[in-house]
Parts: C-alpha cells; structure tokens; sequence
C-alpha cells in the first residue's frame, strides 16, 4: 500500500494525542500524580492540537475536504465513520475535565464523570482507526488479531512520552514514573514485534490462481498486462518496499521507538530539573520517530489482493 | 446508506467467456468511450499523449499464461466490477455514497456525497475502483445504467457497452438473480465461477472457463495412435542399392 505522508501523520499524531488526553484522564481519575493547573490545562491542549493536526492532515488527503463532515453519517457500517464520532466527541469531554482543574464551578463529580468518559473515548478511537484497516480482507497485513493492539499500544506509550514531559514540568517526573513509561514502552513494542512475527508467518489464502480462477489449467503468470503505464490501482495499491529495506527499517523503528527513549527515561529518572526535561524532550523526538517509521512500514509492507491480477503474490 | 439491501429484486451482472475471449480490448475502449460521457462522466486521464499517460478506466484486460507442465495457453481476462452481493466497498463508505441498489443490485457511487477518501478501493479485491483525481471522487463500472434502462434506445442496445462491443460475443448481460434466464442457464451449462470466493464478497458476475483444449491425438475423434510407415530404405531391394548408390 502506498505510504501516504498524509496518513501517517495523521496516524501517529492523533495516536500521541489519544493517548496523552487519556493519561491526563487517568491522572484525573486515579489521582496518581499531582499536576498544576497550568500543565494540565497546557498537556490539555497539546494533545488537542496533535489530535486536530492529525484529523486536519487526514482532511486534506480527501479529494474533497469541504464535504468531511458528510463521514460521520455511516456508523452503522463503517469503521471509518465511527472513528470520526468518537473523534469529535472525545473534544468536549476532554475541555470539560481539564476545565475542572480552574474552574472549582464545576462539580468534581461532572469533572470525573467527563475524565472517564474521555478515557474511554480517545482508547474507543484508536481502537477505530485500527479496525479501518484491521477490517480490510483485501490486506491480509493488516487483516489480523494484532493490529488494533499495536495502534492502542503504540497511542498509549507515545502519548506517556508526551505525558512525561507534563510530569516533569510539575516535578512529578520520579523514578518509578519513570520505570513505569518504560515498561509501557517495552510492552508496545513487543506487542509490534509479535505483528511482525506473525506478517513473516502468515500465509494467504489468495493467489493469482484462485484470483482469476485459472488454478485448474495449471501454473498462472500474468502474459501481458491491461495498461502500458501505472494505473491508480498500482500506485495505490502496488507499493512494495524491498525486503531487505523492511528489515533494516524494523531495527531503525525499534532503536529509535524503545532503545533510545529507554536509555533516555532511565537517565531521566536519576536527574531533575532542566537536564531531566531535555532528556525527556530528546526521548520523545526519537520516540516518535521510531512511531513515524514503524507506520511507514505499515503501509509499505502491507500487500492488496488486486495485485494479485498483475501477477503478483499476498 | 451503505448498510447493505438484505435481498435484491434483481442481480443484474455480467458472463464473461473466457474460453472465446480475443483480448481485443474492444469493451474496455467501448466503455471507456460511454461512459466519458455517462453517469459517471468524465472519466479524466491525465497526460494522454504524453509519455505518462493515466486514466480511469471501468474496464481492464489482462492477459495471462497457464502452463501444466507439457502445454501453456493463452487467456484474456476482461476485469471490471463484480457488482457483489456482499461488497465491502459499500460497508466501509463513511459518507453513504456508495451504496447497492435494492431493485437490481447494482453498486454505485453517489457523485455528490463522495468525499474521495479512496478507503472504498482499498477494501475492493477486484480492482474494480478507480479515482478519479481530477473530479476528486471514486469511480466505477455502473453496469451502463444509463443504458440499459434508457427507453431512448433500441430495446436491442439497452445493453452495457461493453457486451455491444464485443466482436467474439464472449460478454452476456442477464439476471443472474432469476435460475431461468438465459445467462443462468450459460453459467449452469459452462460452469461459470466467481473470482476469489475464498473472500467472502460473493460477486454476482461470472466467468465461464476456457474449454478443454484438445490437444491429443484421440481428442478430435480420430485414432490415437498412428503406426509409423513402412520404411522403403530399409530393405535390401535393388531400388535400396540403387538409392544408396546415387546419394554418395
């Protein structure tokens, strides 16, 4: 599949996002670290506008932006149209939680009431985004068990990175915080590391023997193709990184997702001050990298079953 | 609404013969050809005569070689639309402009409402979608809906162009809802499959296989086997001396 910039960054900015508003949520709700107004009300809005830059970025991919909100009408069906609802309503909630931090109008009650329902939100909408492309038969990469756990997983240890940052600003960035953000980080990538595992693994049903259903007749190769020039199918669809750039790419995405940022966290966790809030800003840098290049090999690797009409294999 | 019809009145589709299909191209042009100008129109290509040329076309024809091992043939293979009767292309549309039509199951796209997200062709198996990046919205095989139920026409042309066009008659148009029409009986005498059944989609269009070939002596109704005939040289007639003789 092509590796649309567009869809990456969407992908892998409202991801951080989702999962920085839903860390805020759970501080709200479990009380475990104490946070100044001010940074929660400032981690508020940074998770906002990575959640607006994402949806603005997926907006202008459309071919006509200006009828974006007709998306929402298809719940029923589509993945995509449900993700766009919980999008959207993760907003409000998120304000009204946050608000409670300045305002002591609002009755803690209502404040917890929208900090859970914003926690559940933003994880229902990335568990959207995932089932867009978990849902597709066609792509049998992304047609599996792992793949809503690896965004969900992903969201929330990119967005603990971000959250971090907030902790440190408060002084609330300890050792076991610290410990904490690793372990999460540790775990997401395991989560990827099994996707990968089982993509390596999988063998797919489809061929361009039962794709044209010639299989009887013996071997099937394709002769001549329809078009002399790529198509829109192929551009689309026919995407192929080289295995060998897949595999170098995987331990680029793993040393830049988890080796670094985890280097990063344990130094963080024995320093404070301004060093402790650089070591966390480089952490995030690689670690959303390391997002940003694991999401470009999503695509990249993921193979459509159309191609298997140009002679190709799943 | 792109929650599915739970029944069709119709399945209104096409048979593709495989067996006498010249690869001509000549439906894939015809329909480009209507279609520029159709429901769907236009349907734009980019640097036409140029040294990149793109476009969308409703109608493409491979060509592909089976081998088994002693012979290989030559099969065409018009690909297009399969107009399922469980297609995700209509599911996964977040705007409602896909969507099946309960009265004959065609599947189609609502040119106003599409926003050209692409996620539509994405979840096709068939290649049946195409963008259209100039118009900024999908588009696809309309089975000629503006054809085959256009009263302006000759009865004898309210057909897809597609089956107009073809020079071998190896594209049927029929309901292939209804067990007794013509091309329900063509695909319960020949045969005819679905393309990639193991994904669930269930397309209502059909392809009828290339007949065996005959290939052996035996297959074409004479004897299969030959006895080789007598050899002149070989004996030790004088003719033989004399043949020997004169090719020093």
């Amino acid at each position: 599949m092509d590796p649309a910039y567009s869809v990456i960054l969407f992908t892998s900015a409202s991801g951080a996002g989702y999962g920085l508003i839903a860390w805020l949520a759970f501080t709200r709700l479990s009380g475990f670290w104490q946070l100044s107004p001010l940074a929660a009300g400032i981690t508020c809005l940074v998770a906002l506008a990575l959640i607006t830059t994402g949806l603005l970025s997926s907006t202008f991919h459309l071919g006509h932006p200006e009828r974006a909100w007709r998306a929402m009408s298809q719940w029923r069906s589509s993945w995509l149209s449900r993700e766009g609802i919980f999008a959207i309503l993760t907003y409000p909630a998120a304000l009204i939680f946050t608000a409670g931090w300045f305002w002591s109008i609002i009755p803690a009650s209502i404040m917890n009431a929208a900090a859970a329902a914003t926690l559940l939100l933003s994880v229902i909408t990335v568990i959207s985004t995932g089932m867009i492309y978990a849902s597709l038969t066609t792509i049998p990469r992304w047609n599996n068990a792992w793949v809503v756990p690896v965004y969900v997983a992903l969201a929330i240890a990119s967005g603990g990175l971000l959250f971090s940052i907030a902790l440190a600003v408060s002084g609330a960035a300890n050792q076991p915080t610290m410990v904490l953000m690793m372990a999460v980080l540790l775990v997401s990538w395991a989560v990827k590391w099994a996707y990968w595992r089982y993509i390596d693994r999988q063998s797919p049903a489809s061929t361009t023997a039962t794709a044209t259903g010639l299989g009887h007749l013996g071997q099937v190769s394709q002769l001549e193709a329809p078009h002399t020039s790529e198509n829109y199918l192929l551009k689309e669809m026919g995407f192929e990184v080289a295995r060998k750039h897949a595999t170098k790419l995987r331990r680029m995405a793993l040393n830049f997702g988890l080796l670094l940022p985890g280097i990063l966290l344990v130094l963080a966790g024995v320093s404070n001050g301004l060093v402790q809030l650089a070591l966390l800003a480089l952490a995030l840098c690689f670690g959303l990298g390391g997002v940003v290049i694991e999401r470009w090999l999503f695509f990249a690797e993921a193979r459509h079953a159309v191609t298997l009409f140009y002679g190709r294999s799943l | 609404m792109t929650s599915l019809p739970k029944k069709t009145q119709k399945k209104l589709g096409l048979v593709t013969d495989l067996d006498i299909c010249v690869g001509c191209h000549a439906c894939a042009v015809s329909c480009k050809e209507w279609n520029a100008s159709g429901h769907s129109a236009p349907l734009t290509d980019s640097d036409a005569y140029g040294k990149d040329p793109s476009g969308v076309w409703f109608n493409r024809v491979h060509v592909y070689e089976t081998d088994d091992g002693h012979n290989t043939r030559t099969v065409n293979f018009p690909r297009s639309c399969l107009h399922c009767e469980q297609p995700a292309c209509v599911t996964v549309c977040p705007t409602g402009a896909s969507y099946k039509r309960e009265e004959d199951g065609i599947v189609l796209v609502d040119a106003e409402k599409c926003i050209g997200c692409k996620l539509c062709s994405w979840a096709c198996p068939y290649g049946a979608r195409e963008y259209d990046a100039d118009d900024g919205i999908m588009k696809k095989c309309t089975l000629c809906i503006d054809r085959i139920y256009n009263e302006n026409l000759e009865e004898s042309e309210r057909q897809p162009a597609c089956v107009i066009a073809c020079p071998a008659r190896a594209r049927h148009f029929g309901d292939l809802g209804d067990p007794e029409s013509d091309i329900s009986r063509l695909v319960e005498q020949r045969g005819g499959y679905a393309l990639m059944p193991e994904t669930g989609y269930q397309p209502v269009n059909k392809y009828l296989p290339p007949r065996p070939r005959k290939d052996r002596a035996g297959d074409t109704g004479t004897t299969d086997h030959l006895e080789a005939a007598e050899d002149s040289s070989s004996g030790s007639s004088f003719f033989s001396w004399l043949d020997k003789a004169l090719s020093r």
